[in-house]
């Protein structure tokens, strides 16, 4: 690995609160605060978190739709969160987004035709009117849509299609890095493997990297090389595939993990059920962040916020666990069991 | 999806068909397409429609129905009751009620499309500029709330108080007085419509943010446009014979129904036809633009019920 496609550092995105009479500030929500990370060509990392904890924030600091609180974001050496708007712009050829929602994420008063040649006409990049139609086509054939469809409008198609149609705007701007902000999550259960499917191919033939942001672990487990584990705005846990999913070193991914359904009806599993809510990301606890519901927590973890630290090849977590002794170590035992 | 399963069930229900023959219980219900389909779906849209039609053409062919010159004086037949000669009957200069009510839906009609036009052109490029540049929002809000909190007839009294009675004038001064409310409603859809996917997706395709407000905020907030346009014609057109009536709208020599109004506002006890029939054409119309405003918004419905 040289230079990662997308390198974040020490990323906040903090969101004012304003109340009164003048609109002053009362407080923040620490939607992001403060998580590194980077991807290298053609790779997939995953971000995996519950509702809230910051997932898509990042996502949209990354594609820089907002000015971030702190920290930098590097594309492919080039630090681009202090650039202007318009020395962004020529940047943005090279990352794209898939969203949520089907529905929402197409402009219902644009034909297909017209949804697809935007990001094509903004950059430039087709020659000439013929070769936009080339395009246009090879668009369609790419995400499996009939080449008739083009002069469609959004609303004559289902949501599966609809996902492709944004997928293929997404692939229109012949991106290097594609943000899947819970690409996935609005469909139902066929469609979200086609999907799947299309993504997964569309990376091996054009050597695309993604930030895969997601809370299905069956999905986030199929896909992607790495995933990063968010709790409340942090990342407490980076690691391979296969390292996380078999061996979680934060008592969060642990209990995520066990929430992930067996497919084979009266399998015993054992659930780490975490009680109690989310603490409010306006006033997020002392200490480790997760230690108001974290099962092993300990005296050290509210008062001292662990940093991320090495656990094994390519794997970091942020828990003091670690440093206590090994046979102490409920999460290295549970792995043992 | 819909085609998906629309297929399906036009398999099963053949081979179903196929199999048993089915009693024709249920007559096949045969959707009516095309225009008439579309006035039988919407009742609301073809009868308000319908009378509109009626008094835009009786506005436009007002010479050729039958009328007299509305302004002719007759100071030897006025206050003449309904009759073969004259058909709504004449008023205290003598001139002709009828010839008077046609002619004055030229105005009300002018006047209240004008009004629409101008008020959400304006009020759509201020909505659109202050939905979506918040520094120009506080300002341009704050205004907007202060004009808003004077009532519009009120508002367009002092306007018209400072200029001179003319069409023209009457239809400026309405128009700014109902600015402030189409600002509003785009302000609002704007606000919401910018946080949409899509426009996000737009500026991660590198569009330029003029080119976002033309392509992809502007066409979807047409539709609530639009609906709020009809009530304001309708608004517009009370407005003006309002103005009219306490004299200070449409100059007198001009007939409009305000002005018909006010002039017979002094015999109305003995001669009420002279009030009644302008008062009438005035709240047909009213009545059919807002028929029509009403079946726009539910044509436009469940999706825009949200932004109006």
């Amino acid at each position: 690995m040289s230079t990662p496609l997308l390198q974040v550092d020490d990323l906040k995105k903090h969101f004012p609160i304003r109340g009164g009479l003048f609109g002053t500030v009362t407080g923040q929500v620490h939607a992001v605060d403060g998580i590194s990370f980077s991807i290298a060509k053609g790779e997939t990392l995953s971000l995996v978190g519950e509702s809230g904890c910051g997932k898509s924030t990042v996502g949209r600091a990354v594609l820089q739709l907002f000015p971030i609180t702190a920290g930098q974001v590097v594309l492919d050496g080039q630090r681009i969160d202090t650039l202007s708007a318009s020395s962004m712009r020529p940047l943005r050829q090279r990352m794209q987004v898939v969203f949520q929602d089907p529905f929402s994420s197409l402009n219902p008063r644009m034909r297909v035709r017209d949804i697809l040649a935007e990001p094509i006409r903004n950059f430039g990049i087709a020659k000439d009117a013929a070769d936009l139609e080339a395009r246009l086509a090879r668009l369609m054939d790419t995400v499996r849509l009939p080449r008739d469809a083009i002069n469609r409008w959004p609303h004559e198609f289902s949501g599966g299609q609809r996902q492709r149609i944004g997928i293929a705007r997404a692939l229109a701007a012949e991106p290097d890095l594609i943000v899947c902000d819970e690409a996935v999550s609005a469909l139902d259960v066929s469609v979200k493997a086609q999907i799947v499917n299309l993504l997964q191919d569309l990376q091996k033939e054009l050597g695309l990297a993604m930030l895969f942001i997601s809370h299905d672990l069956a999905i986030v487990e199929h896909m992607t090389h790495r995933v990063a584990v968010m709790y409340l705005g942090k990342i407490v846990e980076v690691a391979g595939k296969r390292s996380l999913f078999s061996a979680p070193m934060h008592p969060y991914t642990e209990a995520l993990l066990s929430a992930v359904p067996v497919p084979i009806p009266g399998q015993a599993r054992t659930r780490k059920i975490l009680t109690g809510d989310v603490p409010s990301p306006i006033n997020p606890p002392k200490g480790c962040r997760f230690h108001t519901r974290c099962p092993y927590a300990f005296d050290r973890c509210r008062v001292d916020e662990p940093e991320l630290r090495p656990t094994g090849e390519g794997h970091i977590a942020a828990c003091h666990l670690h440093d206590l002794p090994r046979a102490q170590n409920p999460l290295l035992n549970a792995v043992a069991a | 999806m819909s085609a998906f399963t629309a297929d399906r069930a036009g398999v099963s229900a053949a081979t179903v068909h196929a199999a048993i023959p089915m009693p024709d219980v249920l007559p096949p219900v045969k959707p009516r397409r095309g225009f008439i389909g579309f006035l039988r779906r919407n009742p609301t849209i073809a009868i308000g429609g319908g009378l509109l039609l009626i008094m835009v053409f009786v506005a436009i062919f007002a010479p050729f129905l039958w009328t007299k010159d509305p302004t002719a004086l007759a100071p030897a037949m006025r206050t003449r009751e309904p009759a073969a000669r004259w058909w709504f009957g004449t008023d205290m200069l003598g001139r002709d009620v009828y010839s008077r009510v046609l002619y004055g839906a030229r105005v009300s009609l002018l006047v209240g499309v004008a009004v629409a036009a101008l008020a959400s052109a304006v009020g759509l490029a201020i909505g659109l500029v202050s939905g979506f540049f918040r520094q120009v929002d506080a300002v341009v809000m704050r205004i907007m709330d202060g004009m808003m909190s004077i009532p519009p007839i009120l508002l367009a009294i002092a306007l018209m108080a400072l200029t001179r009675g003319s069409v023209q004038n009457v239809i400026i001064a309405i128009s700014i007085a109902e600015v402030p409310r189409v600002s509003r409603l785009v302000r609002g859809v704007v606000l919401s419509l910018r946080e949409q996917p899509y426009v996000e997706a737009a500026v991660a395709s590198g569009t330029r943010t003029g080119r976002i407000l033309i392509r992809h905020i502007l066409p979807n907030t047409l539709a609530p446009l639009t609906v709020q346009a009809t009530y304001i014609c309708a608004a517009a057109m009370i407005t003006e014979s309002i103005l009219s009536f306490i004299g200070a709208g449409t100059p007198p020599t001009v007939p409009s129904w305000g002005n018909i109004m006010a002039e017979g506002r002094a015999l109305w006890q003995v001669k009420p036809y002279i009030v009644f029939f302008p008062a009438l054409f005035l709240s047909v119309t009213v009545l059919a633009i807002n028929l029509v405003g009403d079946g726009l918004r539910d044509i436009l419905d469940p999706r825009m019920a949200k932004s109006l």
